[in-house]
């Protein structure tokens, strides 16, 4: 669940950048003040670790498929949450520079939904609780499995949420949603039935390993962690629902109306939508593509003409929709000159 | 999703070489490619869904890129390709939801989600490119040294130079490993949860043992726990050419429709 | 010249888990030769040339280079004194070029780039590698990585150079050039190896090493010929010995 930069738009990009960037730097202060100095090669190289592992494939039980480790949970489990974030993002990095895995605008995207999850959430509110009563094959499974899921569901929870603020692809909410979780809640599984083996036979070969694991100071237990843990779901859920209502304030019309009870809503309708505009109005750092899909259209189709309306794109006044015939031969002109310049360019010889 | 076959590795070894070579764009400041480029998506991305024409003058820049670096085209296509179906999986759902004719050529109609469809693929090459494109024109290191500079900390710019240094050890090992298994197992045949465990779990405590033998090495010469990064030198004339003169072609890129203006050019007045 | 020589005296030393590795050794390495270390595997080799750079603290006993005791306050400078090759090369050239390697010592050790650069090219000189001072680690050959090892440990300017099986994997050409190179070297080198050709051909002392105690210390021709000692400890004659000195 790589994201790529052509579903991005600069501003989740560029949020999500700054997101990651800080915890980052969070976790690289955190662990000058703790780290052991065998901390050095051990990351760089478990990061190694990450990619060769990647290569082998495991037959998943009871389906014909095959699957291999992701590496956020086991990262965690041997190194603790801030060392394993900062190996889960050199891994990405890694990956959207020389793999195209990933886009470099959504760099800050898919570290915070593939690092964050499992680092902060699976790891300290669910494994490691369940772990600490004890080692047995069983409960370690199961501490594996639950831990996997949540971190991947929130995941690509958040991958839905990102991509429908860039307001660039059209897929619904809904049903964005209801593709990328149940695929996700497989891959979950797949993710905690490589880790709970790997970890089984590290148990069974060199226990010490999984016991060095420095205490981080995120450690929280009991009460506390439930609390953190339900303020995030809530957190999570709210966003979520607001966006929704925005997208779709009819359904949420709809929805009150029927726990309501009251057919005609259509007072509260105004005050909902002018809430929400209000909202949006207030937070406008972010791209209304998403909300105003059909006033666009209605743009776009009156443009024919290059000295059309101006208004759409509202931080860039001067550009018109271009989608008109000349746009087209002026699109396909460009790109003849390009080919060009790169014929040009082309060296004489390929020389490696 | 990766796709990590071995082929792949010998890939990041190629792009290694290529980012080794010597031209004037590869002794370009890695700052300025890393930001430039940057600039570049992020103004390709700052399109409306519904753009096309204009996002081609674009394609000058990655393209630049590839010829001046001397990197084969076929290469970086390959690899485009092969990171498209998840973009492709997404966008397609455009012109599913998406069927309102937004224009139309002669007597065909195109939806506007076919527009936004386009769009979106245009988009993912653009950007994909770009990102290729500076890795083989500056490589790793220059790279972790310039980002470094930029601001990024310097353990994480330690941990990207340690991760691609033993990429190709580590996997290497795995390599090894798998083969030995392919070779007992009569097969390419994903093996059992039992197996897997311990095939990785080796693989683990033997990355592991490697670490400390590295550790080792590195106290032997005097290691304290702090890496320390060679610096790279200030910014020349050609540095900020570079930059600025990129940077004003994405600004005029962006806010005039070229293509369009080229096209009324030919086609005379406006339809 | 007092830093030259290298002392161990009684030294013990046993793992975390239990396992003891050195049970007693004591020897001494005066300036200049070459000395090498044999023994069966497991019989503490590695162990006892991890203490002379102070990566291991002796359990009981001493260390001394130079004059100087081995204590946690002290490591550091012994290791600029003390210059260790390991056995795996891939493990010692951990960064991204060659240059930065072979500078990677000079650097920690905070001296001034022009000093770090004067070093490096030197170190890379003396072992015939000057040309591939940007090359990544994983483009070389066997042979070439072993001699930038050394390199690495040669910018430090070390008296002492510990080697921990320098010719494994290496091919004929190869292991005779790092031959070559090692016996022109006018450091103190102790060197632990199988290779018991090398050792006839480069050292003047041998120190026998078996569970963990010194089982032989004298002059190398006397202990690789005898072969009855060699054979009670895992070993056998060279047999470039066997020509030259037939039973």
């Amino acid at each position: 669940m790589h994201m790529a930069d052509a579903l991005i738009s600069p501003a989740v990009g560029g949020t999500m950048w700054i997101v990651s960037a800080g915890l980052i730097a969070y976790c690289a202060r955190k662990l000058k003040q703790t780290m052991r100095d065998n901390l050095v090669p051990l990351m760089g190289v478990l990061g190694a670790f990450i990619f060769a592992s990647q290569m082998i494939n495991f037959s998943i039980p009871a389906t014909g498929s095959s699957g291999h480790l992701g590496g956020g949970l086991i990262l965690s489990v041997l190194l603790g949450p801030h060392a394993a974030f900062i190996v889960i993002a050199s891994v990405l990095t890694v990956q959207a520079l020389f793999f195209a895995d990933g886009g470099l605008l959504a760099l800050g995207c898919n570290i915070f939904n593939l690092g964050f999850f499992p680092a902060f959430i699976a790891y300290p509110f669910i494994y490691r609780p369940l772990i600490r009563g004890g080692r047995g094959a069983i409960r370690a499974l199961i501490a594996a499995l639950v831990a996997a899921v949540v971190g991947l569901q929130l995941g690509a929870f958040s991958v839905v949420l990102e991509t429908k603020a860039s307001g660039i692809s059209e897929l619904p909410f809904s049903t964005f949603v209801l593709l990328m979780l149940p695929i996700h809640l497989a891959i979950g599984i797949v993710e905690g039935l490589a880790t709970a083996a790997v970890v089984a036979f590290v148990a069974r070969a060199r226990p010490e390993v999984l016991d060095a694991e420095p205490a981080s100071a995120g450690a929280v237990t009991g009460l506390r962690s439930v609390l953190i843990g339900l303020a995030m779901a809530a957190l999570v859920i709210g966003g979520a629902v607001s966006w929704f209502a925005s997208t779709h304030p009819d359904g949420l019309e709809w929805a009150i109306a029927k726990v309501t009870g009251k057919e005609e809503v259509a007072g509260s309708s105004e005050g909902i939508r002018g809430k929400l505009a209000e909202f949006q109005g207030k937070t406008s750092f972010l791209p209304d593509y998403g909300f105003k899909a059909d006033e666009e259209k209605e743009v776009i189709a009156a443009s024919a003409s290059p000295a059309g309306p101006e208004d759409v794109g509202p931080e860039w006044p001067a550009v018109t929709a271009g989608t008109s015939v000349s746009g087209i031969v002026g699109g396909l002109i460009t790109l003849g000159l390009v080919c060009l310049a790169g014929f040009a360019l082309k060296p004489r010889r390929t020389n490696i | 999703m990766p796709i990590m076959h071995l082929a792949n590795w010998i890939e990041v070894g190629r792009m290694d070489d290529y980012s080794r070579q010597d031209t004037p764009l590869h002794r370009l400041d890695a700052r300025v490619k890393a930001v430039t480029t940057l600039a570049c998506i992020v103004a390709v991305m700052s399109f409306p869904r519904y753009e096309v024409s204009a996002l081609m003058p674009f394609l000058f820049y990655p393209m630049a890129l590839t010829g001046m670096g001397r990197i084969p085209f076929g290469f970086i296509l390959k690899k485009i390709i092969v990171a498209s179906p998840f973009a492709l999986a997404i966008a397609i759902f455009n012109p599913v939801f998406d069927r309102e004719a937004a224009f139309m050529i002669g007597p065909v109609a195109v939806s506007g989600g076919w527009l936004s469809f386009t769009s979106i693929m245009l988009r993912f090459v653009l950007t994909v490119w770009a990102a290729l494109a500076l890795a083989a024109c500056t490589g790793m290191f220059r790279l972790c040294a310039g980002l470094e500079r930029l601001g990024m900390p310097r353990i994480f710019a330690g941990q990207l130079l340690f991760l691609y240094r033993y990429l190709f050890v580590v996997v290497d090992e795995g390599a090894r490993m798998k083969r030995a298994l392919e070779l007992r197992s009569g097969a390419i045949v994903p093996v059992s949860l039992r197996v897997y465990g311990s095939l990785v779990g080796h693989l683990l405590l033997r990355s592991m043992g490697r670490s400390e033998r590295i550790h080792r090495a590195m106290v032997a010469r005097g290691f304290d726990g702090a890496i320390k990064i060679v610096r790279e030198p200030k910014f020349r004339p050609a540095d900020w050419a570079f930059l600025l003169g990129w940077s004003a072609f994405f600004v005029a890129a962006r806010a005039w429709n070229i293509p369009a203006l080229i096209g009324n050019l030919v086609t005379g007045a406006a339809p | 010249m007092s830093h030259h020589i290298v002392e161990v005296r009684d030294l013990h030393y046993a793992y975390p888990d239990g396992t003891v590795a050195l049970r007693g050794v004591s020897f001494r390495v005066l300036h200049g030769g070459a000395v090498a270390v044999v023994g069966p595997n497991g019989a503490g080799k590695s162990t006892m040339l991890m203490h002379l750079n102070g990566f291991l603290m002796p359990v009981r006993g001493e260390v001394l280079v130079g004059e100087t005791p081995l204590t946690r306050s002290t490591a550091a400078a012994i290791r600029r004194t003390v210059g260790m090759v390991f056995q795996d090369p891939d493990d010692q050239l951990f960064m991204p070029t060659v240059f930065e390697d072979v500078a990677f010592g000079p650097v920690q050790s905070g001296l001034p780039p022009e000093e770090v650069e004067r070093r490096a090219l030197a170190a890379l000189e003396r072992v015939g590698m000057a040309g591939l001072r940007d090359r990544p680690p994983y483009r070389l050959s066997a042979g070439e990585k072993r001699a930038v090892t050394i390199a690495t440990v040669l910018a430090m300017e070390p008296a002492v150079l510990v080697m921990d099986e320098p010719s494994s994997n290496l091919d004929p050409r190869g292991r005779r050039r790092l031959i070559e190179l090692l016996r022109s070297f006018e450091h103190t080198r102790i060197i632990a190896t199988h290779d018991l050709e090398l050792v006839v051909e480069l050292c003047s002392r041998v120190i026998l090493l078996d569970g963990g105690r010194v089982a032989a210390d004298g002059p190398a021709l006397e202990i690789l010929n005898d072969e009855k000692l060699m054979l009670a400890h895992g070993l056998e004659r060279p047999h470039s010995l066997r020509h030259l000195h037939p039973h």
